[in-house]
């Protein structure tokens, strides 16, 4: 299938400046999909994910208006007409 | 990536580097250390906890370790006083697979010995030191370290569970003294292959042991290259000095108004002198809102208190582990920053201050360097002079 990430602002730098990138290549899991797209744009592995292979605590991941973290997180299917939002987390107040 | 705001320090200029919970701000001076240039913020709205700067081989490498709350952390350096910062593609330290760890947060930033140029070492959280060999090209987990039975019993302090000091013996590349917080003081003798607790004397007065082999909340250690068996220690609770390379610790807070604080910083010519800023352990701002450097001028026999252009009331300032640090010029220019965003400077040793910059986030690190000059560490001996502690002519 295929699947559309939304890049966030901060990290288009590290996808040739684009806003969305169009996912091609056979995937039916977010994980499956987020390994193409580290493939076209290896910088942004590691400021989504952590080294042990998790989505990084401030950064959640949406599949159409769902975040994954309630839909099972990396396994979550996708379908093809999904777009795949990468959005930092609200945050605010700490400091 | 470019930044806007240039600094273009000459040879025998003055660089200081300032860490913010919102970025990075790089000043420079020229050696009177009266004005100063501004560039930044770099690395707009990331804490950055961890700076250095690597003179060695010619180099003039400012290292930054930036945070960003949503996407991690990386090692970046600049090469141009901050025009350009390298952006890794991929994150440059990282914890292996098979510990389970991942990394939060870059807490030093340490070059190695003149002699090992492309010799770096970083301190993180969770606590472990991490090696480079390749000029921060490609880096590897200490394992020696990171196996040690205590691991698992380290507990993190206020500010996480970090190794916040790494401190090189000047001669011997073998030997060197890493801090955690909480876990204490570790020395090795073998090159980081084992490692022990040297803590023996220094308080943990948050435990039912009170002296145990290790877990103390060590907040900083200092140690002069001329004398590197010596090291100078501030404790969450405690001010220590040892003159056997840890292996035992003795009370050093005399007339001091606190013994809690965060920074401990060696004077780069006199061996003898060290400077400290007590904190209120309650408020965790400096006693009765008055802003003092305490420094000692007999290796913690005695401690006084440097006031001469802080403010003495309302001031609610507090500095944190690397907020001070001394450059390498003679007479000594002292420097820290506070939460409170200030920017503090002395072009005498300590004797008088003045406010170089104000209105800045939380200062988190503030390092500095003499272009040109042995800017990390001196690593020969050199004969001891007298502190001038009062103004020609008084």
């Amino acid at each position: 299938m295929q699947a559309t990430f939304i890049i966030p602002g901060p990290l288009r730098e590290f996808a040739d400046g684009q806003s969305d990138v169009v996912i091609s290549a056979t995937a039916t899991t977010v994980g499956q999909a987020l390994s193409l797209l580290w493939e076209q744009y290896p910088a942004l592995k590691d400021r989504i994910m952590t080294e042990q292979g998790k989505v990084r605590q401030h950064i959640n991941i949406f599949v159409g208006e769902e975040n994954i973290k309630y839909t099972g997180g990396l396994q979550t299917m996708i379908n093809d007409v999904n777009e795949v939002y990468i959005i930092p987390a609200v945050s605010g107040g700490v400091y | 990536m470019e930044t806007s705001g240039k600094i273009s320090p000459k040879p025998g200029d003055v660089l200081l580097m300032v860490g913010t919970m919102k970025g990075l701000f790089l000043l420079s001076s020229i050696s009177t250390r009266t004005r100063w240039k501004v560039s930044g913020p770099h690395f707009t709205g990331q804490v950055v906890y961890a700076l250095a700067y690597d003179g060695r081989a010619g180099k003039q490498r400012i290292w930054a370790a930036p945070q960003s709350w949503f996407y991690g952390t990386v090692l970046s350096h600049s090469d141009d006083f901050g025009v350009n910062w390298s952006v890794p593609e991929t994150a440059n330290i990282k914890f292996p697979e098979d510990t389970v760890l991942s990394l939060k947060q870059i807490w030093q930033i340490e070059p190695g010995l003149d002699e090992e140029p492309d010799v770096l070492y970083c301190g993180v959280e969770p606590a472990s030191l991490f090696k480079s060999t390749d000029a921060g090209e490609t880096w590897s987990l200490v394992r020696g370290l990171h196996d040690h039975p205590h691991r698992p019993r380290w507990e993190p302090g206020g500010g996480g569970l970090c190794l916040h000091t790494i401190l090189l013996h000047p001669t011997d590349r073998n030997k060197m003294y890493v801090a955690i917080s909480t876990g204490g003081v570790y020395r090795t003798d073998d090159g980081g292959s084992t490692w022990r607790a040297v803590n023996k004397g220094v308080i943990a007065d948050f435990l039912p042991d009170k002296y145990p082999e290790f877990g103390q909340c060590v907040h900083k250690v200092a140690m002069h290259p001329s004398q590197p068996d010596r090291l100078f220690l501030q404790n969450h609770g405690g001010l220590f000095r040892s003159f056997n390379g840890g292996e035992s610790w003795e009370d050093m807070a005399n007339g001091v108004p606190s013994d809690f604080g965060f920074p401990i910083v060696a004077h780069p010519n006199d061996p003898d002198t060290f400077y400290i800023v007590p904190l209120d352990s309650e408020m965790r701002c400096v006693p009765e809102a008055k802003l003092r450097v305490y420094r000692t001028q007999d290796a913690g026999k005695t401690w006084k208190p440097l006031m001469r252009g802080l403010p003495q009331k309302e001031a609610y300032e507090t500095i944190l582990r690397d907020g001070m640090t001394a450059d390498q010029l003679d007479p000594a220019g002292i420097y820290f920053g506070t939460r409170s965003g200030k920017i503090y400077g002395s072009a005498n040793n300590g004797n008088s201050w003045k406010l170089i910059l104000d209105d800045l986030p939380p200062v988190t690190c503030v390092k500095t360097a003499v272009i040109g000059g042995e800017i990390h560490t001196k690593r020969t001996t050199r004969k001891k002079k007298p502190l001038r502690t009062t103004r020609k002519g008084k």
